[in-house]
């Protein structure tokens, strides 16, 4: 690993680099910027609210814009960052190669997202991460529309570079002494995520383009005033974006993996259904994208064979869930700060996939879609499966990458009050829509019952803010003043079952 | 990983299985039902445009914002859009329907008591989506 900081280069040795830790480095400072960017608009739109009436934003269009931003970044610009810089560390050491097969591609792709970035936070653009037509196209003001639409394209080829890398380092320059089963989870988390991106991103690059010269008005496919058809778009960007979510679950899941057995001191339980379950996931991922149009005016049928596909995905995480307990099951388990995050991780994860099979039901999706419920759904996976998954990873990657330990005090602070804000927040929002508040709202009715679970909400979102600063701190501060790891047990596990990291970058 | 045996695993997946195929089952027959609209409904058309709702009914009354219907009969809605896609939503009777420019959608419904209830826009449609709102009106019959 790196130890940037015991051995301090000019900065621009590491962004001019092509090397797996140094791109992996750069992609983990910024897609942690990008989390505490997009997680500080989450707490803008809590706090407007907290009450009925414009409470901190003037107008609607503004609060629009930032919950635009707000899902855009952390999707884009740092879940899917964020798994490429442990991807970045991890899968070529994994697989026993010097580098990322293509160094160059790999710092290219790095590359394209600071650009992307950009344009998604200078538009600043108001029509949902989904860029819903025809509302986008004939309604969406200003050139915020099209630079969301070329930064959203710019993002989509960096995934692309990203996931041909990992495929080729995984299945073409791993060591010939090991076989493709016995590469480690989180190394098949990557190959499994890579290859459903190749399969899924191209539908959406395509439907970006046909957006864009809608927009432009020299063409209509998506707008019905030229004999277009928005559903089309719902069904290409939904052919993407449904896959999307197990691209960015499936690597948490790989952390989790080199989390729970490594502080569990125990080896996985059992390894082969956890590839098994890598596999039907990104097979089944494909089976399921129109469950979230039922309302749309779909037939019976159609309904049907979406619902089932659907539930065909819940066997595969529910496998993953078993494999986590009974890899837990009598270990030794130590709960420092990552094994906490991880477990906490799984515990939302079963919650979220709980809901998800509820919304899944044809009749109670009615009572649910684009309600808060869905909001609260989907932020269980994001927020409580992903992100948990991956700040553990983070805590675990950190002596690795500095050389010093952070506080452990403070990083199990950061977890018990992200782990009640979480809970306050998302299930108070499946219940909130329940009650049957839509999403995207700006300002709502004074209805006792919402007022209260709102302001329930957006304690627990201040709650997750405070933790998340308590987070930054830390990592500031143990960066340069924590005291020194040893790097080769930094959580004091025993070397039984450790993972030999003695693959040390030799050039560093 | 060998050296154990995988039973519980099995048990579990299985146990998995059969909650979904029950789950689908029941939700397959309970939509069944609910889509299966009555011969005698009285038919709506609801145009969504930015942002509020308009109601035609059969007799050609047209109505803005406020939607008036009778108790104990079946009403089947024809959801039109004029700009944007819209949602149209009445949660306490689970009507759920978007409003597609290019398309008509149906869904239908019967009160079953008097009273007053929300109607609202659930699918994003712009600056006043939030306040894109109506109120259904429950009456006894006429006759």
């Amino acid at each position: 690993m790196v130890l940037e900081l015991q051995k301090p280069r000019p900065i621009w040795q590491i962004m001019f680099s092509t090397h797996h830790t140094d791109v992996g480095l750069l992609y983990l400072i910024m897609s942690l910027g990008f989390l505490f960017l997009g997680g500080a608009l989450a707490l803008v739109i809590r706090a407007e609210l907290f009450l009925p009436g414009a409470q901190i934003i003037g107008d609607a269009m503004t609060f629009n814009r930032i919950f635009t931003v707000h899902g855009t970044t952390l999707i884009f610009l740092f879940i899917i960052p964020f798994a490429s810089a442990v991807g970045n560390y991890y899968v070529p050491i994994m697989v026993r190669y010097k580098d990322m097969a293509y160094p160059k591609l790999n710092a290219i792709a790095f590359w394209l997202i600071p650009p992307g970035g950009a344009l998604i936070w200078l538009g600043f653009a108001d029509f949902t991460w989904y860029a819903t037509p025809p509302y986008s196209i004939i309604s969406a003001p200003g050139p915020a529309a099209d630079m969301w639409i070329f930064g959203l394209k710019i993002l989509g080829i960096s995934s692309v570079l990203g996931a041909i890398n990992f495929v080729v380092t995984i299945l073409k320059c791993k060591h010939p002494d090991m076989s493709i089963g016995q590469v480690p989870l989180l190394a098949w988390s990557f190959l499994s995520s890579s290859l459903i991106i190749l399969v899924a991103i191209p539908t959406f690059a395509a439907a970006l383009l046909m957006l864009l010269t809608d927009r432009l008005g020299v063409s209509g496919f998506f707008n019905p005033v030229m004999g277009g058809d928005p559903i089309a778009y719902a069904h290409l960007f939904w052919f993407t974006f449904h896959p999307e979510v197990y691209v960015l679950v499936i690597p948490a899941i790989g952390m989790m993996y080199e989390i729970i057995p490594r502080f569990s001191r125990k080896p996985i339980y059992s390894f082969n259904s956890g590839i098994f379950a890598f596999v039907l996931l990104s097979i089944v991922g494909f089976s399921s994208w129109a469950h979230h149009m039922y309302a749309t005016g779909m037939s019976f049928t159609e309904k049907t064979v979406f619902m089932v596909g659907t539930l065909a995905a819940v066997p595969a995480s529910a496998m993953h869930v078993f494999n986590f307990i009974a890899t837990m099951w009598n270990g030794r388990i130590k709960f420092a700060t990552p094994m906490m995050w991880a477990v906490g991780g799984i515990a939302l994860f079963f919650s979220a996939g709980a809901g998800g099979v509820a919304n899944a039901a044809m009749p109670l999706d009615f009572t649910t879609h684009d309600t808060y419920w869905v909001v609260g759904h989907f932020h269980l996976f994001v927020m409580g499966t992903i992100a948990f998954g991956s700040i553990g990873f983070v805590y675990y990657m950190f002596p690795y990458v500095t050389g010093r330990m952070y506080n452990e005090t403070m990083g199990k602070v950061h977890f018990i009050l992200s782990f009640i804000g979480t809970v306050l927040v998302f299930f108070t929002q499946h219940v909130l829509g329940l009650y049957g508040m839509p999403r995207r709202i700006f300002d709502y009715p004074p209805i006792p019952e919402w007022i209260a679970m709102n302001q329930i909400v957006t304690v627990g979102a201040m709650v997750i803010g405070v933790s998340m600063a308590i987070f930054l701190v830390n990592m500031i501060y143990s960066a340069g003043k924590g005291k020194l790891a040893n790097t080769d047990d930094p959580f004091d596990l025993g070397g039984k079952y450790y993972y030999p990291f003695e693959a040390k970058n030799p050039s560093h | 990983m060998s050296g154990h045996s995988n039973w519980p695993e099995w048990v579990y997946v299985g146990v998995v299985i059969a909650l979904m195929c029950w789950v689908g089952a029941e939700a397959w027959e309970a939509e069944r039902l609910v889509e299966h609209v009555p011969a005698d409904a009285k038919t709506i058309i609801v145009t969504g445009q930015q942002w509020f709702w308009t109601f035609e009914h059969e007799d050609g009354t047209k109505e803005i914002g406020e939607l008036h219907v009778e108790k104990g009969k079946a009403y089947k809605f024809e959801i039109h859009s004029k700009d944007v896609n819209h949602a149209f939503n009445i949660h306490d009777y689970v009507v759920l329907m978007d409003a597609i420019p290019g398309r008509v959608n149906t869904v239908w419904f019967a009160p079953m008591e008097v009273g007053t209830h929300d109607i609202q826009c659930r699918e994003y449609c712009g600056l006043i989506h939030y306040n894109m709102r109506g109120t259904l009106i429950v009456e006894e019959p006429s006759s």
